[in-house]
C-alpha cells in the first residue's frame, strides 16, 4: 500500500517535471492583456522603428536612438509610446516568470525575448548589438 | 531486498527531477517568444477572416 503510494508520487513528480521541463507558460490573463496592449501600440511604433527613431535595445527594451528623426512636435508622443512599451514589456518578462512559478526567470525569459526581438526586426529596422546600433 | 532497490532508484529519479526543474527551459521560451513575437507584432496573419476580406460587404 506504502509503495503503491510512493509510485505513485514517483510517476506523478516525473510527469510534472516533463510538464515544467518541455513548456513554458504563456497563456494567463495578465499575459493576454499585455499582448493586446503592445499589438495595439505596434502600429504607431512601426513607422519610428523603420525611420530609425527607435531601435530594438539589448536588454529587450526599444530605446528613443535618435530623437532628430522625429519632428520636434512629435517628440514627446514617441517618448511616452517608448515609456509605455518597455512598462509592458517589462510586465510581460514578469507575468511570464510568474506564470510558470519562477519569478526568478524574469531576467532570463527578458534575454530570450531580447534576442528574438532583434533576430525577428524587420529589414531596415535598428537593434542593439552591444553597446552600438545595427541597421538590419 | 528488491523493495529497497526500487526505492533507492525511485529517491535518485526524484532528485533528477527537481534538478531538471531548476533550469529554465530556453528552447521553449524562445519558441514562446516568437509567437507572442508574432502577434504583437502580427507577422503571421493567422486570422485574416477577421477583418481582411470585404468582400461579403463592400
Amino acid at each position: 500500500m506504502k509503495f503503491r503510494s510512493l509510485l505513485g508520487a514517483a510517476l506523478l513528480s516525473l510527469s510534472l517535471s516533463a510538464a515544467a521541463q518541455g513548456n513554458l507558460e504563456v497563456d494567463s490573463p495578465a499575459i493576454a492583456a499585455l499582448k493586446r496592449s503592445m499589438q495595439q501600440r505596434h502600429a504607431q511604433l512601426a513607422p519610428l522603428y523603420a525611420s530609425g527613431a527607435v531601435g530594438l535595445a539589448a536588454d529587450g527594451s526599444v530605446a528613443l536612438r535618435d530623437a532628430s528623426a522625429v519632428p520636434l512636435a512629435q517628440r514627446a508622443q514617441a517618448s511616452s509610446l517608448v515609456a509605455a512599451e518597455n512598462a509592458d514589456r517589462s510586465a510581460l518578462y514578469r507575468e511570464i516568470a510568474r506564470a510558470n512559478g519562477r519569478p526568478e526567470w524574469e531576467s532570463e525569459v527578458r534575454g530570450t525575448f531580447a534576442q528574438r526581438w532583434a533576430q525577428r526586426a524587420q529589414p531596415g529596422w535598428w537593434v542593439q548589438q552591444g553597446s552600438s546600433w545595427v541597421q538590419k | 531486498m528488491s523493495l529497497r532497490i526500487l526505492l533507492v532508484a525511485l529517491s535518485l529519479s526524484l532528485s533528477a527531477c527537481v534538478t531538471i526543474n531548476i533550469y529554465f527551459p530556453a528552447a521553449a521560451a524562445e519558441k514562446a517568444a516568437d509567437r507572442i513575437i508574432d502577434e504583437v507584432w502580427q507577422l503571421r496573419e493567422a486570422q485574416p477572416a477577421a477583418e481582411s476580406p470585404s468582400g461579403s460587404k463592400p
